[in-house]
């Protein structure tokens, strides 16, 4: 399964957390993740997906993307990450990763984000 | 029923650092007949002595030595000093080096040990650099004599960003993912507790006034020994950085510690009781 497959089970990864939705009950906006060539839109709305696509969306206006490598990506998601992938600001640091746009969102609500982008760490057969 | 108490004892200190009055707390233990060898901790960047609470109750480390941990100015139950709401708090090498240097001084300890980690690592390198003959031992954990930044601080204090909650968050990363989770949460809990802007603060002297590249090589290891320690998962004093600026340092002692992030005394205190006590008897020796 490539890292674009993987991430695009996070609707139901996240349907499956409520204590990460009760944390970002405060949080609507709209982001983009690319994991590789792949670009996500993500719509959230008090913690939640209210809507999720995959694919290139032209025009499609977001408030901040996050960007990384298959490889980043494919480390980040070990069950146990080695030292160098384990959190999003360390992948950034090695330039495996960026962030674009208005970070404020993001900065409001790091912790949030930071587990939501872990959440594909959570699935079985990526171990 | 008898109460059950944590073996360490907090009071508070009044002293002068730099000709200016501050009241600084602290928490100690030690051999129960009196005495041992004095170890001062000094916590990281925006945290407070807490992170130092296994050290203090570990037997094996309190029967020999009298282990002292005190909340810089502006951290944990350390007020600032008089006047600081007309002020923006920045640490400086100078300003940190005297608060130190003030507190051994004003305790009466005999050439202390004293171990710093993180911004409290860096100025145990400048200990060695500068005062070195006054310590019996130094122990920098997760120091170099510089790091690349990773992010803008201009993000920890401002009006539309949660302080304590950015900072946790930021810092969260450097934490080994094997460490417990109740350990990891405590050591965020202290980072959510900080003053506004004192992180910030804390980082001006990591950052930008705290740069001993080229210094470190007049550190004497035959006047102070001293001992480096770095955890693998710590990405912001990585472990080249360690070994690079060990490489500087003749006799120096470096250690990279498996399976530990930047905050190895609280994230994950077995496993780093692991990698200090050999440090520590060696010490005590």
């Amino acid at each position: 399964m490539s890292p674009a497959d993987r991430f695009a089970r996070l609707p139901d990864l996240l349907a499956a957390d409520s204590d990460l939705r009760r944390r970002g009950r405060w949080l609507d906006t709209d982001l983009r993740i690319d994991i590789g060539a792949e670009p996500f839109y993500l719509t959230l709305r008090e913690g939640a997906l209210a809507d999720f696509a995959r694919g290139l969306h032209l025009l499609r206006s977001v408030a901040f993307s996050v960007s990384g490598t298959d490889e980043a990506w494919q480390r980040h998601w070990q069950q146990v990450p080695e030292p160098g992938w384990h959190d999003l600001f360390a992948l950034t640091k090695r330039g495996a990763a960026s962030f674009d746009g208005d970070l404020r969102p993001l900065l409001q609500n790091l912790q949030y984000f930071k587990d939501l982008l872990a959440l594909p760490r959570r699935l079985p057969e990526m171990n | 029923m008898a109460p059950t108490l944590d073996p360490m004892v907090g009071r508070y200190l009044r002293l002068e650092i730099d000709g200016i009055a501050h009241r600084l707390y602290f928490e100690e233990a030690g051999p129960e007949t009196g005495g041992g060898i004095p170890l001062v901790c000094l916590h990281t960047a925006g945290a407070d002595s807490r992170q130092f609470r296994h050290l203090l109750a570990d037997p094996e480390i309190t029967g020999r030595f009298r282990v002292l941990a005190f909340d810089m100015p502006w951290h944990g139950k350390s007020t600032p000093p008089d006047g600081w709401e007309r002020e923006e708090y920045r640490l400086t090498t100078a300003s940190y080096t005297a608060a130190v240097r003030a507190f051994c001084h004003s305790m009466g300890l005999d050439r202390p040990v004293v171990m710093g980690c993180s911004i409290g690592g860096r100025i145990v390198l400048n200990l060695a650099i500068a005062h070195a003959a006054e310590f019996r031992a130094l122990i920098a954990l997760e120091a170099a004599d510089f790091q690349q930044p990773w992010y803008d601080t201009a993000w920890l204090h401002r009006p539309d960003v949660h302080g304590g909650e950015v900072c946790a968050a930021l810092i969260s990363g450097l934490i080994a993912p094997q460490s417990p989770p109740v350990s990891r949460h405590e050591t965020l809990w202290m980072y959510m507790q900080g003053g506004p802007g004192v992180f910030k603060g804390d980082l001006y002297f990591y950052r930008v006034d705290g740069d001993l590249r080229e210094k470190v090589k007049t550190i004497d290891t035959r006047v102070c020994p001293l001992y480096l320690l770095t955890g693998e998962y710590d990405f912001s004093c990585t472990t080249e950085d360690t070994l690079r600026t060990a490489a500087q340092i003749p006799g120096v002692e470096v250690q990279i510690m498996k399976e530990l992030g930047h905050f190895p005394m609280s994230e994950n205190p077995a496993k780093f009781r692991e990698y200090i006590l050999p440090v520590l008897n060696r010490i005590a020796r």
